[in-house]
């Protein structure tokens, strides 16, 4: 028998964890299960706590999460297919003070949006960008992803991805902790309650690297797109932990401040 | 009337763009149109105005730039030529979608494909048809002397902040490059944070509690239709916008219809044309879009004969034929590839088109 | 000692069933309610709310935001 009915604990004073004022009423068009609305919600708990809701921007990409601006109550831009860090770029650069953030997919941020986020991210706009990576194209129907396993089945790789036709997964993410501009780069994943309070904490520390200045941060949250995947959600997130994460390891590839100018200026000196 | 100076048209883009109050430059560099940047990097004015100049990986983020600059309410243009214009369709698209000002200036050079870097007008269809996908048009302006290229940047933002939308000004390599006399515009301070709230606060992204967004996506086709009949309905009202030129119709027999650097060959082959006893005259769209039907037709009928005189294959032909309903004959006359016409050859097709008949 | 008690309140309406939170949940509290919402998911209830600690993991990891979770210590 309990010590205490159910009515006495559900009371407005009791709660310890609710939605995000941020996150609009709206019912999510994601599948159940997907990544996206976690990674939605943890964008929104930061950007409430810090109190920055009227002074930030956020752009979406074209994939699943192409309608962010319908759940997410701050101003939003939707770009085309790719270019998310290239409007976001325009924006940092014409409202300085304000708080940018890009949230993109891996078919829209590795593949038809390669240049833009490497280029965004060399030139070390003071912006934080969310890259959910399910190895797969959602929206358009489960098709292969730069960042698809090797062997893995989609769409358009039906007997699994095959380097020599398809070429190589690739680690975006290895190559932007490369670039001089990033200040931190992390990957990360939503899939159990401390994974997700991880990530969390990560995009905060993005919020607050913008805040200083200290450059681009840059944020993957390996993820599960269960539908494109033909398994169910626990079965997503099983499957990710045995396969996804060993070629995507989790943890901080970079923690520290864009690299100094000074350090660069060297080579043309007399 | 401002500062008079002697510059090349590129050069005044820039220094236009600083004293109309513009916010943000975006661009990559293409010949023939790179001292537009080189010019506004030599004259930094993010000390004297605030103004953000950036160098950008590629004409795809130069556009993508300004659709973001442009969604805070904010004055922003690029310019780029032929080549780097047609990879711009895509963001052009969408800020005619979402219903974004903006300017783009488009020193065109000979194409297609890489073509030549010699001033060219084989950009008539891709400026005034829309130019990506979907139902759009943009306004396009076509300058002919330097003096324009200042007075169009200006122009161009008013009329992209009054219909909220892209605003082509459509130039070429000779304009681009040439060097004349030019009266500069004076400064006009950038707007502040709180003028842009009050003009544009009911759109634009400048943080927010009332959740404004910027999107061209409607997945209800009921809805997406009302939107391309919103749409629909701005290009009608813009048709008023319309702007041309009359150059010696008053006694015309023949007419040249021209823009950009055609329209000043004409000039000089309407001086041998009457000397020769032939009475012609000019008529210069001076919007490529709206293009100036009403006023053509009003002119044109009264006409033996119309040569549209362009530095293409023939593209605003198809124009000026709807403008005059085929009620006159219409001949088109001009050179290719990068090659601008002599005032003679106009003179020659004139007479071998339209008055030796055919 | 002071006992903590805790309860979610997840909107059935809402919720698409997905099953997150029940594997989340370090007590065994949730399961699929067995019956479907409105828009035809098998919505997921509180199946043994006596061993509920307010832990929020059920929340933390909903992606659909429609869980609400109470504690209380007794």
């Amino acid at each position: 028998m309990a010590d205490i009915d159910i009515k006495d604990i559900i009371k407005e004073e009791n709660i310890v964890y609710k939605k995000s004022s941020i996150l609009l009423d709206k019912v999510m068009h994601y599948c159940p299960g997907c990544s996206h609305g976690v990674t939605h919600k943890l964008i929104a708990e930061v950007i409430e706590e810090m109190g920055i809701q009227d002074q930030t921007i956020g752009v979406s990409p074209v994939g699943c999460s192409v309608f962010a601006y319908n759940y997410l109550n701050v101003d939003f831009q939707e770009a085309a297919h790719g270019r998310a860090p290239a409007v976001a770029t325009a924006i940092k650069r014409l409202l300085p003070d304000k708080y940018v953030f890009t949230y993109q997919g891996d078919g829209d941020l590795a593949s038809i949006g390669a240049a833009e986020i490497l280029h965004a991210c060399n030139r070390g706009e003071h912006i934080v960008c969310i890259f959910v990576n399910n190895a797969i194209y959602g929206m358009t129907g489960g098709q292969m992803a730069p960042t698809t396993l090797v062997g893995m089945k989609t769409a358009t790789t039906p007997y699994g991805r095959d380097v020599d036709r398809n070429g190589y997964p690739m680690k975006i993410t290895e190559l932007i902790a490369q670039l001089p501009g990033t200040c931190y780069v992390t990957r990360q994943s939503v899939e159990t309650a401390a994974a997700v309070r991880k990530t969390k904490k990560a995009i905060r520390k993005a919020f607050e690297n913008q805040r200083d200045k200290k450059g681009t941060s840059f944020i993957e949250v390996v993820s599960t797109c269960n539908s494109g995947w033909k398994v169910d959600p626990v079965k997503a997130n099983k499957w990710m932990e045995d396969h996804m994460f060993k070629f995507y390891p989790l943890g901080d590839l970079k923690d520290s401040t864009r690299d100094n100018p000074a350090d660069y200026e060297q080579y043309i000196k007399d | 009337m401002g500062e008079l100076r002697l510059m090349k048209g590129n050069e005044v883009i820039a220094e236009a763009a600083i004293r109309a109050g513009v916010d943000g430059y975006f661009g990559y560099p293409i010949t023939p149109q790179s001292e537009v940047m080189e010019t506004l990097m030599i004259r930094k004015p993010w000390e004297e105005t605030g103004m953000v100049v950036l160098q950008a990986e590629s004409e795809v983020a130069s556009i993508n730039m300004v659709y973001g600059g442009a969604a805070c309410g904010k004055k922003v243009m690029t310019s780029s030529s032929s080549p780097g214009y047609s990879l711009m369709q895509e963001g052009l698209s969408y800020i005619a979608g979402a219903e974004l000002p903006c300017v783009v200036v488009n020193v065109v050079r000979g194409g297609p494909g890489l073509g030549t870097i010699q001033p060219s007008q084989a950009d008539y269809f891709q400026v005034t048809k829309g130019g990506g996908h979907g139902d759009y048009h943009v306004i396009a302006l076509a300058p002919n002397s330097v003096q324009e290229m200042n007075d169009f940047v200006t122009l161009a933002f008013d009329l992209a902040f009054k219909y909220r939308t892209p605003v082509v000004i459509l130039s070429d390599g000779a304009i681009g490059q040439m060097m004349e006399k030019v009266y500069l515009s004076d400064f006009v301070p950038r707007r502040t944070e709180e003028e842009i709230r009050k003009e544009c606060g009911d759109w634009c992204t400048l943080g927010s509690k009332q959740h404004n967004y910027i999107t061209s996506l409607e997945l209800d086709s009921a809805i997406m239709e009302q939107r391309n009949l919103h749409l629909q309905k701005k290009y009608e009202d813009m048709q008023k916008e319309a702007r041309y030129e009359e150059y010696m119709t008053e006694d015309a027999e023949y007419l040249f219809v021209a823009f950009g650097s055609a329209s000043r060959i004409c000039k000089k082959s309407i001086e041998l044309a009457r000397e020769k006893g032939i009475k012609v005259g000019l008529f210069r769209p001076i919007t490529l879009y709206p293009f100036p039907s009403k006023q053509l037709y009003q002119l044109g009928t009264k006409m033996k004969g119309i040569l549209s005189v362009e530095m293409n294959a023939g593209q605003m032909i198809e124009d000026v034929k709807l403008a005059v309903e085929c009620k006159v004959p219409v001949e088109w006359a001009g050179r290719n590839g990068g090659i601008i016409p002599s005032p003679d050859e106009i003179v020659v097709a004139l007479e071998s088109k339209l008055i030796g008949g055919k | 000692m002071a006992k903590i008690k805790g309860a979610v309140v997840i909107d059935k309406e809402l919720c698409k069933g997905c099953g997150l939170c029940i594997v989340a949940c370090p007590a065994n509290v949730l399961g699929h309610s067995g019956e479907v919402n409105g828009k035809g998911y098998d919505y997921v209830k509180m199946v043994n709310p006596d061993a509920c600690v307010g832990c929020a993991s059920c929340g933390t990891v909903c992606p659909d935001s429609v869980i609400t979770v109470y504690k209380v210590k007794i």
